[in-house]
């Protein structure tokens, strides 16, 4: 997807996912302070920033999943097709089968197989999936995993290596077809040819779906997003945004010193 | 052929000549220094000889600690020789509990012990007669219906504290700790004064399974709550991120995870309750004949039965109570056992 779609998207007001003036507090600390972006349909959008700048904590704001942490708060609205998910109607397990979560750390169900794991989604959100097989299937082939594990479907998820655990993981994500999908530092932990893969997996899936993934890899940023937000906080004080724009120009021309010292890497 | 290897290849070992000799000194010296106190001296006895040389050994290696060569491998051979005393006396403690037990037991046996009741039985009377089949069938009975009772129980209370992790968290985990500082005497106590003073219950195997029941609980939970807590948290996580709801996050994720480790949970249960003698006093009561009713009529149990025939002090009547100690101590060890290779399972896995 280039530039000037995301812009036509932006300008055309196909904006799928909205943030707008997100603050976060944990019991009385304030981590996250009037965050406000936008995420076109179909687009790659990148969150990156030092650690501890509420890079992570923003984008379990955009699921519903920063709620389940003990001591959590939150102002501000999440559109989502339009409709804010913080909506005194909106069921937050709803919420998630929309917006789909893969996690820093690989995390595939140990006492399920290949299989199982694929399916897992649609068995603990209590639905019933007609053709199994297909849907297994076409996930593993989407998360570019299908070749290498379609001898051993039904072994345990726990052989995997660390790349495929992580494809195993968005696979499982993508069987509940969700139209966002979000992606927390997916490949930290990961080997470069991992990376290169998911990488490859980010760029397919963004013709169907809208991602934002954080991420501390400046290179990786630049090969998978569209646009780009860059997070910064201060000792103490809560994070926001100090830039956000599409990748290229946020890379090349930013605005503000501080995206120009970080992006060429001098501090961070 | 095989392969020579060439103790030059072997850096780390030390060839210093005055350090073998104090080595010498330190492991052959000192047992033969024992040996004179113990012959010189008013000291007597295996323990008398190994306290000796123990102190002697632990003296000479804190000297050369102190002054002589390569300190630190002379401190941990030293530490070394400390550990292997502790193991030792713990050892022979445990030992000396297991082999009379298991001496007295295996010589008092006799077929009819374990497929008779004492009905019969007058005290003092020959081995041949009678046994403790009732006893082992009411501890069956009162220990089994102890663990529906607090199994269950026990791993609700657990997933509410590692689950829930409701308001009353803090009040659960505090009640299940007081629960397990309860003396037994005092559970049993609770139940005569609850239940049969008051005339909801009589004497019977069912007042004596709520005891046991209050001592398991705690036990059961608390274990059961460690293991849950070692599924990690990552996987209800992922759970929650597909959309799932948290009853199901626990029955399709947490409880296979903790599946082994909960098994392990209700076994150790039933291992601290399995051997307990006061909380039935003064609930199961005792009999001498086979009684297949909870509800109604006192029943026996292993621990009752030793407390009663050990009493009765005639050498027969103590020759059974040793044999039902040899079946009890025999049924909770297999049970630790099973439990202990349950939990070393869970870990690998």
């Amino acid at each position: 997807m280039t530039e000037t779609l995301v812009r036509d998207s932006l300008e055309n007001g196909l904006v799928h996912l909205e943030a707008k003036d997100i603050n976060v507090w944990f019991s009385s600390k304030h981590v996250i302070e009037n965050i406000s972006l936008q995420f076109p349909e179909n687009s790659v959008t990148a969150l990156i920033g030092p650690s501890g700048c509420g890079k992570s904590t923003f984008i379990r704001t955009l699921n519903r999943m920063h709620e389940l942490i003990p001591g959590a708060q939150l102002s501000g609205e999440v559109l989502f097709n339009g409709n804010n998910i913080y909506g005194p109607a909106v069921d937050p397990i709803s919420v998630r089968l929309g917006i789909g979560m893969v996690f820093q750390k690989p995390n595939p169900f140990p006492t399920m197989t290949i299989r199982e794991n694929v399916l897992s989604g649609l068995k603990l959100s209590g639905r019933r999936a007609r053709d199994e097989d297909s849907i297994v299937e076409s996930c593993l082939t989407r998360s570019s995993l299908w070749t290498e594990v379609r001898d051993r479907l039904d072994s345990s998820a726990g052989a995997l290596s660390g790349g495929q655990q992580q494809r195993l993981c968005i696979a499982r994500s993508l069987a509940l077809n969700p139209e966002v999908l979000l992606m927390d530092e997916p490949c930290s932990a990961l080997d470069p040819s991992s990376t290169r893969r998911i990488e490859a997996t980010i760029r397919e899936l963004s013709e169907s779906m809208t991602i934002v993934i954080v991420t501390h890899n400046m290179q990786q940023a630049q090969r998978v997003s569209d646009q780009t937000a860059f997070f910064l906080a201060e000792e103490n004080q809560p994070g926001f945004v100090v830039e956000f724009g599409p990748t290229d120009s946020l890379f090349s021309a930013p605005n503000d010193p501080r995206t120009e010292d970080y992006v060429n890497g001098r501090f961070g | 052929m095989t392969t020579l290897i060439d103790s030059s290849n072997r850096p780390w070992k030390v060839r210093d000549k005055s350090y073998q000799a104090q080595q010498l000194l330190v492991h052959a010296g000192t047992p033969l220094a024992a040996v004179a106190v113990v012959a010189l001296t008013g000291i007597k006895g295996m323990s008398g000889l190994f306290f000796t040389w123990l102190f002697l050994h632990l003296i000479t290696g804190a000297l050369l600690a102190r002054f002589g060569k390569r300190r630190y491998s002379i401190a941990n051979s030293s530490l070394q020789v400390l550990m292997v005393a502790c193991i030792t006396v713990f050892v022979t403690a445990a030992l000396s509990v297991l082999i009379p037990v298991f001496v007295k037991g295996i010589s008092a046996f006799s077929s009819n012990l374990l497929f008779q009741d004492a009905a019969l039985v007058e005290p003092g009377a020959e081995l041949t007669t009678g046994g403790i089949l009732h006893a082992l069938i009411g501890s069956i009975i009162i220990v089994s219906i102890a663990s529906v009772i607090s199994i269950p129980v026990g791993i609700l209370a657990a997933l509410y504290v590692t689950e829930v992790r409701g308001k009353l968290t803090p009040y659960v985990r505090f009640f299940v700790q007081a629960m397990s500082g309860v003396p037994s005497i005092v559970a049993g106590l609770f139940v005569y004064a609850a239940f049969i003073v008051t005339g909801i219950l009589p004497y019977s195997g069912l007042s004596g399974a709520i005891a046991l029941s209050i001592l398991m609980l705690p036990t059961v939970a608390r274990t059961a709550e460690e293991v849950l807590l070692l599924v990690p948290d990552d996987l209800r996580t992922a759970a929650l991120a597909l959309g799932s709801t948290q009853r199901r996050v626990v029955r399709m994720i947490v409880l296979p995870s903790a599946g082994a480790g909960l098994v392990t949970a209700a076994i150790l249960g039933v291992a601290r309750v399995a051997g307990e003698t006061a909380p039935l006093l003064l609930t199961a009561f005792g009999s001498v004949s086979i009684n297949l009713n909870p509800a109604a009529e006192p029943m026996s149990a292993l621990p009752l039965f030793i407390f009663t025939q050990m009493l009765l002090g005639e050498d027969n009547d103590v020759a059974r109570a040793w044999f039902a100690c040899m079946v009890l101590l025999t049924f909770v060890t297999v049970l630790f056992g099973v439990a202990r290779l349950g939990l070393s399972r869970r870990k690998m896995g």
